[in-house]
């Protein structure tokens, strides 16, 4: 028979020597020196996590500060310092190397993959990225840079922005630019080239097509930033004036090459988390994903028309107003195929058997949170509206909605979902849980509010308001929610730190999922997998559990005699 | 009850009711609001009761369901439908919302004799040519405003003033928004949307005030340290005031200027101009 046993998925792979012997490496040294996805993956994670909770640090600090109308706790310096910090850390420093860490990770996994296609060059991408923290970070003992994470041009420029924080700015953006565009081209290639015999690309699990937009996304998008970041530097230091209006450059230039980069960063940053959700909601719902086509198809169409509506955060610039129309109605055309994988996820849990572990509970909270930042982007596309909104505390808590909701709460379900694969224990559920419902009424508390605060004409970016209306009030619900929320971070940490221990030992496939990281032990070898099976469909470890259910009701039908225990056919 | 309603509705509106663009942005706000709310409504209750409902319970089998290609054209069709929709809403307010309208009978009468009102080509005007122009100036860390009426060649002697702008009442003001530094950002909430003043470039803004009074905001663009306190207010008058103002302001300014002059000229006399420099 043209078939070959394969062991059933609890022992299928194992440590290619013993771990207690000299083959696999230990210490410190071997994480400095390592090419090992997977850890490599674990260094990315644990960094920008690192990074999550100091831009969180810096966002209770602002949240105090406006805690009460003219208040005095910070100077303005360190008030406009802080929020550079706070959105330069997020974005460069967290969600976008975070989605890099968990692909690091899952996707040779899930792709049947023993590495990634260039595992040096991935060492080089992490180290890249920890430069541009810490060259970034040391800024604080000197000036940190003040101009805002979009950092303005010419307020960005020399005479106004004259600290070296604004060059420390610079070159965080061109050493994580490059770690961003080397991990990109190294996914693509992985993701192009070592997928599994019989991953098909319509086989391929949504989450790997999510990155695989991503990459392609940063490919694009990085450079013009980098390009942008490089003439700021020049004309800051070499007498070039690019954006200097005084000498024939264009203030306006900034703009559009910032946002030319800035729209397509922000699907960078949602895209995975939309993959995420897509891998996660079938598990729980126990119900395949709900338009597999459309939610790939999708992905793919928002990778694109993503370049096109950067000049909505322009609206309220001297432009013509053909460009206002164009990139209103192209605006709209981008929440299309976003509101139909929203319908396709909840489809996906109609009519199934819905287990509420935390996973499911931190996706759920994306569809709800999501679906809110989706619409307020909506009032925002439509031009005329976005001249009362933009600019405004409407805007800051739409892109919370956006990136708190859309990529920090699908980090959440992605750390539950997969650090039992990731340690080979169980995080708590009932921490899980509480963890989950601080956070999204925290998020709720601080954010919602805020839509009235920009409404109320609130401008964003302003360290003290005058005590007028209910602004005081609104603000001081503000505070109080970012704490709730804060304190749902903290139970989280407390959580891993924790199950790290005393965690329940997970086993394989402790939730019966469908992708094929999960049919290797927990954590995987260094090698991944000794035998990679053939994928016949878009979820095959769901293959394979029918498969040795079949063999072995088949072998005691037959008494056991033909099939090894704890073995199974896979293959042709 | 309707007292409630109205600032139940406000609780969710941006500010409005100084000028007419104010409002119509307003009003087109309120039907994307409504159009969203139904939206929300429906989605999110699908969400919730698709949770609730098909949580796993003992003996519940999940739908091996794996699409439905007629239902996903369908909501693929109405969502687009719906942006449809609110697209010709938004050009079908727009003229109302850009284009300045006349002013009123009683508003600021000196029609093209004083130099006060002016058409300019480069940008949208009432449809008679006749507004009064303001040119705004960004500067950190505050707005001035110059007045039409300058005396002498390339604008110099025009009336101005600081962080206070005064405008007759019924009169459609129209704006020429400029920097002289940074990124500043124009933005009178009741007065219609915010413009961005952006060195190099002019951005044009216009609101027509029917109610005398003074109405507020401030720099909506971060543009430094003090940013949060470059305030704007704008304050309207019956248009006989504001033109006693304006020649208060002119006389103010001449003055002024006359006074520097003569101290120059002192100065001048007292050291002689080289010596200051080479002693």
């Amino acid at each position: 028979m043209a078939t070959f046993l394969a062991p059933v998925p609890q022992v299928v792979a194992h440590r290619a020597t013993d771990p207690s012997s000299a083959g696999e490496a230990h210490g410190w040294t071997s994480w400095i020196t390592t090419t090992d996805h997977k850890r490599i993956g674990i260094m990315y994670m644990v960094t920008t996590f690192v990074f999550f909770c100091l831009g969180g640090v810096e966002a209770l600090i602002m949240r105090l500060q406006l805690g009460a109308p003219n208040n005095t706790l910070v100077t303005p310096q360190t008030y406009n310092q802080l929020f550079t910090m706070h959105g330069t850390t997020m974005i460069f420093l967290f969600v976008v190397p975070m989605m890099a860490g968990l692909a690091n990770y899952f996707v040779p996994l899930m792709i049947g993959a023993r590495d990634m296609a260039y595992p040096r060059l991935n060492a080089l991408s992490f180290w890249l990225l920890l430069a541009g923290g810490i060259v970034f970070y040391t800024s604080i003992f000197w000036n940190p840079p003040e101009a805002g994470w979009t950092s303005y041009a010419p307020l960005s420029n020399a005479i106004y922005s004259p600290s070296g924080g604004q060059d420390a700015w610079i070159f965080l953006i061109h050493l994580t630019g490059l770690s961003s565009i080397l991990g990109a081209l190294n996914f693509y290639a992985t993701i192009a080239n070592m997928r599994a015999r019989g991953m098909s690309w319509g086989r391929l699990p949504l989450f790997i097509w999510a990155i695989l937009t991503y990459s392609i996304l940063i490919i694009f998008a990085m450079p013009v930033i980098a390009g942008a970041v490089t003439m700021l530097l020049t004309d800051r230091h070499f007498g070039t004036h690019f954006f200097d209006p005084a000498n024939g450059g264009s203030a306006l230039l900034w703009q559009h090459l910032f946002w030319f980069f800035g729209h397509p960063e922000v699907y960078i940053m949602v895209l995975p988390g939309f993959g995420i959700v897509s891998e996660i909601l079938p598990v729980f719902a126990r119900k395949p994903i709900f338009g597999y086509k459309a939610i790939a198809a999708s992905t793919v169409a928002i990778g694109f028309l993503g370049f096109l509506t950067w000049a909505h955060h322009m609206f309220t610039t001297p432009i013509p107003e053909a460009i206002l129309v164009f990139v209103m109605l192209s605006s709209f055309i981008i929440a299309i195929p976003t509101g139909v994988k929203m319908l396709n996820w909840i489809a996906t849990l109609w009519r199934g058997t819905i287990e509420l572990r935390t996973p499911l509970l931190f996706c759920a909270g994306f569809l709800a949170l999501f679906l809110i930042g989706g619409i307020s982007g909506v009032f925002l596309a439509v031009f005329p509206v976005d001249w009362q909104l933009n600019e405004t505390y409407f805007v800051v808590a739409h892109l919370h909605f956006v990136l708190v909701g859309g990529s920090v709460f699908t980090i959440f379900a992605a750390i539950y979902y997969w650090f039992p694969k990731i340690t080979g224990r169980m995080l708590d559920e009932g921490l899980g849980k509480l963890s989950f419902y601080l956070m999204f009424f925290g998020f709720l508390a601080t954010f919602l509010i805020q839509h009235v605060m920009g409404l109320d004409g609130m401008p964003r970016r302003v360290y003290e308001y005058a005590n007028v209306g209910h602004l005081a009030l609104y603000n001081q619900i503000s505070t109080v929610g970012s704490f709730i929320l804060a304190v749902g971070v903290l139970v989280t940490i407390v959580n891993v730190v924790r199950s790290l221990k005393v965690g329940v030992v997970a086993g394989p496939d402790p939730w019966k999922a469908n992708t094929l990281e999960w049919f290797t032990s927990s954590p995987p070898p260094v090698n991944n997998f000794d035998v990679v099976p053939l994928v016949r469909s878009v979820e095959p470890m769901k293959d394979i559990r029918r498969e040795v259910q079949q063999r072995s009701s088949g072998a005691t039908v037959s008494g056991g005699a033909t099939v090894p225990t704890g073995a199974t056919q896979v293959g042709v | 009850m309707s007292h409630l309603l109205t600032s139940t509705l406000a609780f969710f509106t941006p500010e409005s009711g100084g000028s007419s663009n104010a409002n119509q942005i307003d009003s087109l706000y309120k039907i994307t609001l409504y159009i969203a709310l139904v939206i929300f409504v429906a989605v999110e209750g699908a969400l919730g009761y698709a949770l609730w409902r098909f949580r796993a319970r003992k003996g519940a089998v999940p739908a091996q369901i794996r699409g439905n290609t007629r239902l996903e054209v369908g909501w693929t069709i109405a969502a687009a439908v719906i942006l449809v929709g609110l697209a010709v809403l938004t050009f079908a307010k727009l003229a109302s919302i850009q284009d300045p309208a006349n002013s009123s009978a009683n508003g600021e009468q000196s029609v093209g004799e004083s130099g006060l009102l002016y058409a300019s080509a480069d940008r949208k005007l009432p449809p008679n040519g006749k507004s009064l122009n303001i040119q705004v100036i960004g500067r950190q860390y505050i707005w001035q405003y110059v007045y039409p009426g300058a005396s002498e060649p390339d604008g110099l002697g025009a009336p101005y003033s600081y962080e206070q702008m005064v405008v007759p009442t019924n009169t459609t003001v129209t704006l020429d928004i400029v920097s002289e530094d940074v990124v500043h950002s124009w933005w009178i909430p009741e007065l219609g949307g915010k413009f961005q003043a952006v060195p190099g470039y002019h951005n044009y803004a216009w609101f027509k005030i029917d109610k005398a009074g003074v109405y507020r905001g401030q720099c909506a663009a971060l543009c430094g340290r003090s940013h949060a306190r470059m305030i704007a207010t704008v304050k309207a008058v019956p248009p006989a005031q504001f033109e006693a103002w304006l020649a208060y302001q002119k006389q103010e300014i001449g003055q002024a200027n006359a006074e520097a002059k003569v101290e120059r000229a002192k100065l001048g006399s007292q050291t002689g101009a080289g010596q200051v420099e080479n002693p």
